[in-house]
């Protein structure tokens, strides 16, 4: 830490003053905070709503809310957790922020695109919002037919036209990141000398642009199916409800490496920099990340094994979702390995990242139970594949989107956040979160089915014990919020560069000039260059 | 796409770059479009395997006559397209609107004929829904027919509605001057986007108008 | 308080234990690799934490021997998990042909059981222990999911067609049923029980029960007052395909391709007929969609199959 870190005279945050300045920018690091104030607000709304679930299942019988007001908590909490926070969490704010820093760009690509995207979401959300006040949706966020297009009475087209909105700002952050990175890098930034959270934000992009506008047809047909009642999927028509069943999955399985693979990106950052070591095998995660996306895109049909769908494809989904758990472990082995011989730290980022790495770890075993298909057979629709998807997107994704925001907050405030609160912040959610989602998988296994608003009483231990780690992880995400906006006001000059870490977006300084950089970076070397040598001067 | 440049946009260094990612990204939304229409080209093709005599049924009630004039007026749209997108590249100010002009009129045309085609399907009772109705064998699935038939080519139409939105912009910017041999970006990909919709023409024409006419 | 806290439900099935034997597998493969993973990163953590503020390791690139250690071994992992969970998976696709034929149709929100002599069930499926059961199912609205897990079995029900399942139950008792597929307002409530019982007290229960009209019968009775008998009869003004011996046996088809006539062949001819033209017919059978329960459809099913004789009505090309 620099003894005497200053904050620059001027800087983003203070170059323009004025709603206007921030509504119309076009500076992809204004952009990002953009979408963190509209992203925290959806993510608290999501979170409220798993409130009132855990607080219905403390007892056997539904007796806190009816039965249609439960389905609709559960397919809210579904639909704002995955579109309107997990998606694009990660990408649009660290990734709006740090891909055109860490390829020594001025800015992304398509600046007046960026913000149209973040007016995309922000229109999205607002559909949302309305169909949460106007009485919900309640047929879960997988949209099955034909109960979503002749049976439920509730609001599906007008949350399908919010969805469907939010996918085109996803669409562009996608086309935005990609071209950026194939044509602004800086002199010198090779390919494979681009930062692994880059190379995990393009995979992510390529999904975001193939993936996407397959269930935008989806459930585009399923609202005309609705509003027209012309039989696509309508089996008195000869229509086929799997059908939809496929188009859905088809993106909504690669959608799930569009949410960890950012977090992956994070953690690669976090690992070198308080290991301050290079990262082991970096090529080998560079094209992992790439294996992830691609294979990520056979594999959808593991969610329909007992669908009605051929046995041959069950084999063919099941090999295919074994393989690609390969190249997550050699991430995992590989993160390990950074740390053999490493200068290892414990400040909160890198205790978010250790977290990561253990609770993904679990996650990703208990996904090979569900590619294994006559385990699959059994615990397919139970609290194994909710506690399992749990602990990829909350105790990996968040916990990453968490170590990210704490790592990266000095770039972005240009102060440093109080560490001990941070500390025990991260503490509380990883204890929360083990408590809330370890016992749904032996509840998944003993066979409780999920999205049931009331459940045999001998379940009702294993259901207490998820709800009392429910309200302690409740606490631990409320904490950073509180301090982190007391941090923004009050927190101490960080300095370019408080973690001395390595990365073209820490040779410039806290909080960075509107065009990032004072001159265009140079790259001499390659990504992670910690090591002994002489301390690289700092602007 | 304001003033006429005299550098690239700020995010850029050079032209070259500047017109690199444009074009990067236009490729980047074409493959998200050919995704959007693949869902319905899935679709269309489970059920076509699923109840083919039923599907080359609908298809004789569609006006192949019709249908192969939209095909030429597209496939000319194309080719004036290219023309102004050849304008732009040699600077050529009034050709480039006139031809900007010319391929907005024959997608004018083919969406008058397609509003003609949905009238007579409209006249027939062949519209899915409420008021479809269809006396000959296989109707369940006439309708099905149907129903892909109007979407697709509703969100085909839809697509040119917009492209030819974006050729009114783009003749306007030329009429003004914006372009010259060293910056027409905006034409050559606005000129990408109008191929695409007349590829995912060439593909629904047969598609749907061809079935079984041997 | 731990005894309260079980692990597994009931082994209930021939099928359950082997699955409990790949779960117990996969259990010990994942607590080997997180606790190796754990440790490690406390090994590491503790042993190369920073002393001071100026350290500078000595950067290792990576290893490429290690990495395709750590990809292999995993890979040989994975593919034990696959094969063993596929030869299982493979196993439930395939009912014994002697199993006992009992046929469900779920509809919101109850479980509709029909057995072949007869008796029919709500909720409640009445089964004997030691004979494998094979499921026949199908949706009357939304997709269901007929769930027990004693016997580790699990499949959808859906509108469109007959989804099959079967168990062998070993041990007698009551074991849970729900409905796993998300199908409306009253999803959690769609629950029902297995009744297993010993063959002997079996028989007694289908004989105690209320005399219900055979399903065969049924059949016939629907087969006239439906007209099918008015095409599908030797001497009937329009020719229709004759169905005396055609369940199980092969049809050609108009399309060139030959169809087994099995239960699905028959509902799908019976509501959408032009789905399926038989080799040198006409297409002019009336659709049943909307107009024949999915009970019914069962009888008339059952009284097909019960007619015997030589498959007629072949060969014949005009077109």
């Amino acid at each position: 830490m620099n003894a005497t870190a200053t904050t620059p005279r001027v800087h983003y945050l203070n170059a323009n003053y004025g709603i206007a300045s921030w509504l119309l920018t076009t500076d992809h690091k204004r952009i990002a905070l953009l979408y963190l104030a509209t992203i925290t607000l959806l993510f608290f709304i999501g979170g409220a709503a798993a409130v009132l679930i855990r607080l219905e299942l403390i007892t056997p019988a539904g007796d806190l809310v009816h039965s249609e007001t439960y389905n609709r908590l559960f397919t809210l909490h579904g639909i704002i957790m995955i579109f309107f926070f997990l998606i694009p969490s990660i990408p649009t704010v660290l990734g709006n922020f740090l891909v055109p820093m860490m390829i020594g760009a001025r800015d992304l690509a398509f600046p007046r695109l960026n913000l149209a995207s973040w007016y995309l979401f922000t229109a999205g959300s607002v559909f949302a919002l309305v169909v949460m006040v106007a009485g919900g949706v309640d047929t879960g966020w997988t949209f099955y037919t034909p109960y979503s297009t002749h049976y439920s009475n509730s609001h599906v087209v007008l949350t399908i036209v919010g969805i469907f909105i939010n996918g085109f700002s996803s669409i562009l952050t996608g086309i935005n990141f990609i071209v950026t990175i194939h044509t602004m890098r800086a002199p010198g930034m090779t390919w494979f000398r681009l930062p692994l959270f880059i190379w995990a934000h393009y995979a992510t992009s390529v999904i975001f642009i193939l993936g996407t506008p397959v269930v935008a047809i989806a459930l585009s047909l399923v609202a005309i199916e609705r509003v027209f009642r012309v039989g696509i999927f309508d089996p008195a028509l000869g229509g086929d409800p799997v059908l939809f069943q496929h188009l859905f999955w088809f993106y909504s399985h690669p959608a799930v490496y569009i949410m960890i693979l950012p977090a992956m990106g994070v953690i690669s950052e976090v690992i070198t920099c308080f290991s301050r070591k290079r990262i082991f095998g970096y090529t080998a995660i560079a094209l992992a990340s790439i294996s992830i996306a691609v294979i990520g895109f056979f594999v959808w049909g593991h969610h329909m094994v007992v669908s009605s769908q051929s046995v041959y494809a069950s084999m063919v989904f099941s090999f295919m979702s074994m393989l690609v758990a390969i190249p997550s472990a050699v991430k995992v082995f590989n993160w390990t390995a950074t740390l053999y011989k490493g200068s290892v730290a414990y400040q909160a980022p890198m205790l978010y990242a250790f977290g990561f790495i253990g609770l993904f770890t679990i996650g990703g075993l208990t996904g090979l139970f569900l590619a294994s298909l006559a385990v699959d057979v059994h615990v397919h629709h139970t609290y194994f594949v909710i506690a399992h998807f749990h602990y990829i997107m909350v105790g990996g994704a968040v916990m990453a989107y968490l170590g990210g925001i704490h790592f990266w907050f000095p770039k972005i405030t240009g102060r440093l956040y109080p560490e001990g609160w941070a500390k025990f912040a991260a503490l509380v959610i990883f204890v929360g979160f083990n408590l809330t989602f370890f016992p749904q998988f032996l509840l998944g296994y003993l066979g409780m089915p999920r999205r049931y608003h009331f459940y045999p009483e001998e379940w009702q231990v294993l259901n207490v014990m998820s709800s009392a780690g429910a309200s302690i992880l409740g606490v631990g995400y409320v904490l950073p919020l509180i301090y982190l906006v007391w941090a923004m006001r009050y927190g101490a000059a960080a300095g370019p560069n408080p973690w001395r870490a390595a990365g073209l977006e820490w040779q410039t300084s806290s909080p960075p000039p509107t065009d990032n950089f004072e001159r265009t970076p140079v790259v001499p070397e390659e990504a992670y260059a910690y090591g002994p040598k002489e301390e690289a001067e700092v602007v | 796409m304001s003033e006429t440049r005299a550098a690239p946009a700020h995010q850029f260094d050079d032209f070259e770059q500047q017109y690199e990612a444009a074009s990067l990204g236009m490729w980047a939304f074409l493959a998200t479009e050919i995704l959007f229409f693949g869902g319905l080209f899935l679709g269309y093709t489970v059920y076509r395997t699923l109840y083919p005599a039923a599907f080359t049924e609908g298809s004789h009630h569609l006006d192949i006559v019709l249908g192969s004039i939209n095909t030429a007026v597209l496939i000319g749209s194309s080719l004036t397209m290219a023309l102004a997108v050849h304008s732009a590249q040699v600077g050529r100010r009034q050709a480039i609107v006139g031809f900007l002009a010319l391929t907005m009129l024959l997608g004018l045309v083919f969406l008058s004929i397609k509003t003609v085609e949905y009238g007579h399907k409209f006249d027939e009772a062949l519209v899915p829904g409420a008021h479809f109705v269809y006396d000959g064998p296989f109707a369940p699935q006439v309708q099905l027919f149907f129903s892909f038939y109007f979407i697709m080519t509703g969100l085909h139409a839809l697509h040119m509605v917009v492209g030819i939105g974006i050729m009114a912009v783009l003749a306007w910017l030329a009429w003004r001057g914006k372009f010259s041999p060293t910056y027409h970006t905006p034409v050559e990909i606005s000129g990408l986007y109008w191929h695409f919709v007349d590829v995912v023409w060439i593909f629904l024409f047969p598609l749907l108008y061809l079935l079984g006419r041997h | 308080m731990w005894s309260n806290l079980p692990l597994f439900p009931e082994q209930a099935s021939t099928h359950a234990a082997r699955v409990d034997e790949l779960y117990a597998f996969l259990v010990g493969v994942s607590v080997f690799f997180a606790s190796l993973i754990f440790l490690l990163l406390l090994y590491f953590a503790i042993k190369y934490r920073r002393r001071s503020e100026d350290e500078q390791p000595h950067p290792v690139y990576g290893s490429i021997p290690l990495e395709v250690t750590w990809m292999a071994i995993p890979f040989v992992l994975v593919m034990i998990m696959f094969l063993w969970g596929a030869s299982l998976y493979i196993a439930l696709a395939s009912p014994p042909a002697d199993a006992l034929e009992i046929h469900v149709v779920g509809k919101q929100w109850m479980w509709y059981f029909q057995h072949p002599e007869g008796q029919r069930e709500i909720n409640e499926l009445h089964v004997p222990v030691g004979r494998p059961v094979k499921l026949t199912m199908v949706s009357q609205d939304v997709i269901h999911d007929l769930y027990v897990p004693a016997f580790r079995i699990k499949m959808d029900v859906v509108p469109p067609k007959y989804t099959t399942t079967w168990f062998e139950a070993t041990k007698t008792g009551t074991f849970q049923l729900f409905c796993i597929e998300y199908c409306g307002v009253a999803h959690a409530g769609m629950v029902g029980r297995v009744v297993v019982m010993k063959p002997t007290e079996y028989e007694r229960w289908l004989q105690l029960g209320t005399p219900e009209e055979a399903p065969v019968v049924a059949g016939a009775r629907l087969f006239q007052s439906l007209g099918c008998s008015g095409c599908h009869a030797a001497n009937a003004a329009v020719r229709a395909p004759l169905l005396a011996g055609i369940y199980g046996k092969p049809v050609p088809l108009a399309t060139g391709q030959v169809i087994i006539a099995d239960d699905s062949y028959i509902r799908d001819s019976i509501l959408l007929p032009q789905r399926h033209i038989v080799a040198g017919y006409h297409p002019v059978m009336p659709p049943y969609q909307g107009r024949v329960s999915e009970e019914e459809i069962l009888q008339l099913i059952a009284y097909i199959k019960s007619l015997g004789g030589e498959p007629l009505g072949r060969g014949m090309t005009q077109r």
